[in-house]
């Protein structure tokens, strides 16, 4: 029974900080059409950003969310403005504007990883933080694991109550069902679409802050988190940011189960998951 | 005389190609032998993106299995190397290679556009864990040594393979799968109410283009010595075929050739001393070709494109 | 005799019946019209018969041959072709490479290159684009890039052909055009099915007009007993 709990409380732990990044790449690949590649790099700066800010000044990690958030998401609101934009412009079908922007953040992850690998170099790093352990239940916990869960289901509450309360979030909404009409009734399609870009490497940044408090951090960390966001995105429903929220936890369920099993099979499990909805409901858990 | 300018028009390609394949094929006699291994480098990457071009560039599926392709090759070198002759080893790495992506093709070539690319990516990374899981629970070690060649052969085994690539995909352009392809890259709705077997094609094109990367994997492994599932199944061999491949065109025969051999060549001055810088480049060069170049390196060697250029300056 | 028969076909959409227990018989040398309001199925009918949708029940039988869930090669191949309601033209091939790839695929391999590109011209010819054979398709006028879908479609050597509007959004002119068209394309032998919203275009060419209505067949007769049909006139023309 104990292991069985440790089993599902170690899943929501790491399921919330999949959810974090999943409703990032929702708002990126659902809304902005934009297959971004380059979304597990804005993870790995915010992690190392988080770092820096520990070790060179001491700074808490969640105080670094005021610089790491803003910054992401003028990072993101600028990229979506000068790169995307252009190649929206220039494309005569969806089609073809989702594969050049697919490549076009495919030359952004190598920018971004390459940047990162010659300011920090190639090293793993770490700090501890909260690492006491913590008793839930009988099973034993870090604390710092349960801040991240903690925080990443406030950011992630926060984030789906601005969607559906304030007229940002619902003009977003709008452009997510339907960007030709929401523009006919008066959406800014451009700068909508510019925002999301803009809340999604956010979201990716103050995900990886959580990250390295928990996990040990590298230049080359973002790929195998993109992958895991797009499962996610994947399996909660394309352009369904609760569909996404509930997805992360799922993944982070069976993840939890699978690493119980045979840990190295992590990855595969999640992989195969992925490839079997595709091929049997590619619409998504919350798809229509 | 016109005549005579015009039959000269006529057969300045193929003289060119064959004078190009002239000094490749005679290149030991005269080269040094640091200058064939960077050449076979250069050329190991031409297959990569020119294979990576004959399924992705007419149907518009972008496929990131190269890696996964090539990674076969590689293991199948370390596996049968010293068991069989070099060529019959290259041989079964294609037809490995061609069997995996014929499956992979029949499963998901029905997803749209980037589920596939995304798919394909995936595929890279679950063959690397599940053969790293593999090696460090039953075979008990995680890299393997391979059975080596030397240079010089290693260098006209990757040459062969490069040829029968270009003709193989200079016949396919001009058969009538080459038709059936661009028609299925222009629309597979209508393509298949003409009368093509619209998911036959692309399988068969895809598994096509998976023989030359697994052939070239298995010939390269016999010059690293020593590969494990990290280097073998690299995402980045995907990435530069296609980044390579933007590069320098995919509306023109020549363009990806050219972008290969440009990139390839930057990444032999750039790759031992500064890996990142050479990284970094080609991300952005890969960004700026898609933003302002988008029928890639070929587009500057129009003349058309040169008198613009001079005449306004335009800023890059 | 009759070419085309289906049996109570229908098509679901989650619990949507978009096509519903419908009955269709086309006979040789006829030209069928499909007429109804916007949303009736009629399209879904076409993809139906065509093979790029799967009935959730109901049988088509095609010269004698049960084609019910075959794919749309296949189907092109037993001699069943179609045109689309949207163009759907090979936009960055030629006019005459479309039709190119019509006689080469649509045929099996019968045809040798030389053949199907002799075959590919006298089609242009017949449907009176020549002028604009080396254009790009998606170059052409919406006018012209219907008449190369048919073209296209005629280039598979089809017993039957299913033309899904050939002359909404077309000016006066071009319907008459059209019109002569399909009379042409009739007098060669090709059986024709044809959806069309140009009420007079379809009385005056065609032999036989069903009516469908939310999925279901509500007439069917000549020109004359549709027009005059007072259901018709209730649900489709009077409005």
């Amino acid at each position: 029974m104990e292991t069985f709990l440790g089993v599902v409380i170690g899943g929501l732990l790491i399921g919330g900080l999949y959810a974090l990044i999943a409703m990032g790449l929702s708002l990126q690949y659902g809304v902005a059409r934009v297959l971004n590649v380059s979304h597990g790099e804005f993870i790995m700066l915010g992690a190392l950003t988080t770092w820096s800010l520990y070790t060179a000044f001491h700074i808490n990690p969640l105080l670094s969310l005021a610089v790491c958030g803003p910054a992401a998401f003028a990072l993101g609101y600028v990229l979506h403005r000068t790169v995307y934009r252009r190649i929206l412009a220039t494309s005569p079908s969806p089609g073809v504007f989702e594969s050049n922007s697919l490549l076009a953040s495919f030359g952004l992850l190598f920018v971004i990883q390459n940047v990162a690998l010659i300011a920090w170099g190639a090293n793993t790093r770490g700090y501890s933080y909260l690492a006491v352990p913590v008793s839930l239940f009988g099973v034993l916990f870090g604390a710092n694991q349960l801040l991240t869960l903690g925080c990443a289901l406030v950011v992630g509450v926060a984030f789906y109550v601005f969607l559906a309360r304030t007229r940002v979030g619902k003009a977003i909404r709008a452009a997510a069902q339907d960007s030709t009409s929401a523009a006919l009734m008066g959406v800014n399609i451009n700068s909508v679409l510019a925002l999301c870009f803009g809340f999604g490497a956010a979201l990716a940044a103050i995900a990886g802050m959580l990250i390295s408090m928990c996990y040990p951090v590298t230049p080359v960390m973002g790929i195998p988190y993109t992958i895991i966001a797009m499962i996610v995105v994947v399996l909660g429903g394309l352009g369904s940011i609760p569909g996404s929220f509930l997805g992360g936890l799922v993944l982070g369920l069976i993840g939890s189960l699978v690493t119980y099993i045979e840990p190295s099979l992590t990855l595969v499990a999640y992989y195969l998951i992925f490839a079997l909805l595709l091929l049997v409901k590619p619409t998504g858990i919350m798809g229509r | 005389m016109q005549t005579g300018k015009a039959s000269w028009l006529r057969l300045r390609t193929p003289v060119l190609w064959l004078a190009l394949l002239a000094a490749m094929g005679t290149l030991s006699l005269y080269a040094s032998p640091y200058t064939v291994i960077m050449v076979t480098n250069i050329l190991m990457y031409v297959i990569l993106t020119v294979s990576w071009v004959l399924f992705s560039a007419p149907t518009g599926y972008i496929s990131l299995a190269t890696a996964a392709f090539f990674g076969v090759g590689i293991y199948t070198s370390a596996t049968l190397g010293g068991q069989l002759p070099l060529p019959l080893i290259i041989l079964t790495a294609g037809v490995a290679s061609f069997v995996l992506a014929a499956l992979v093709g029949a499963l998901t070539l029905r997803l749209k556009g980037v589920y596939f690319a995304f798919f394909t990516f995936g595929l890279v990374e679950l063959i690397k864990h599940l053969l790293l899981w593999y090696e460090v629970s039953v075979t008990g070690v995680r890299g393997r040594f391979v059975v080596s060649a030397d240079n010089v052969t290693i260098y006209y085994i990757i040459l062969g393979i490069l040829v029968i690539l270009l003709l193989t995909s200079y016949l396919i352009r001009r058969s009538r799968v080459g038709l059936a392809l661009q028609a299925i890259g222009e629309g597979e709705d209508a393509a298949a109410h003409t009368g093509i077997n619209v998911s036959a094609v692309k399988t068969f094109v895809f598994a096509l283009s998976a023989v030359f990367a697994g052939a070239a994997g298995a010939a390269m492994a016999t010059r690293w010595g020593y590969v494990d599932p990290y280097i073998a199944f690299d995402y980045l061999f995907s990435f530069t075929a296609v980044a390579m491949a933007v590069f320098g065109g995919l509306g023109r025969f020549e363009g990806p050739i050219l972008g290969a051999v440009v990139f390839a060549f930057l990444r032999e001055l750039l790759i031992t001393r500064f890996p990142y810088v050479y990284m970094l480049v080609m991300g952005s060069v890969l960004v700026v070709t898609i933003l302002y170049l988008p029928q890639g390196l070929v587009q500057l060697a129009q003349k058309s494109t040169w008198r613009r250029l001079r005449g306004h300056r335009e800023p890059a | 005799m009759s070419l085309l028969e289906v049996e109570g076909i229908t098509k679901n959409f989650g619990g949507l019946a978009a096509v519903s227990h419908v009955d269709l018989r086309v006979d040789e040398g006829e030209v069928v019209g499909l007429i109804g309001p916007n949303g009736a199925g009629k399209t879904t009918l076409f993809n139906l018969l065509s093979g790029a949708l799967k009935p959730s029940s109901g049988a088509i039988r095609f010269r004698d041959e049960n084609i019910t869930g075959l794919k749309p090669h296949q189907i092109c191949h037993k001699g069943l072709a179609r045109t689309f309601q949207s163009v759907k033209v090979f936009g960055g091939m030629t006019a005459s490479q479309n039709v190119l790839a019509g006689a080469i695929f649509g045929d099996r391999g019968q045809m040798s290159p030389k053949q199907a590109g002799k075959e590919a011209a006298r089609l242009l010819e017949f449907v009176g684009l020549s002028a604009v054979a080396a254009a790009p398709a998606r170059d052409l006028t919406l006018a012209n890039q219907k008449r190369l879908e048919v073209a296209r479609a005629l280039a598979t050597k089809p017993n039957l052909l299913l033309i899904d509007e050939l002359m909404a959004g077309l000016n006066p002119t071009e319907v008459a055009q059209a019109m002569d068209l399909v009379a042409a394309i009739r007098k060669q032998g090709t059986t024709v099915l044809i959806i069309e919203h140009v009420m007079k275009a379809i009385m005056s060419i065609c032999d036989r007009i069903l009516v469908l209505h939310h999925g279901e067949k509500i007439a069917e007769g000549t020109p004359q007993e549709i027009a005059t049909s007072r259901t018709v006139v209730e649900v489709y023309l009077g409005e």
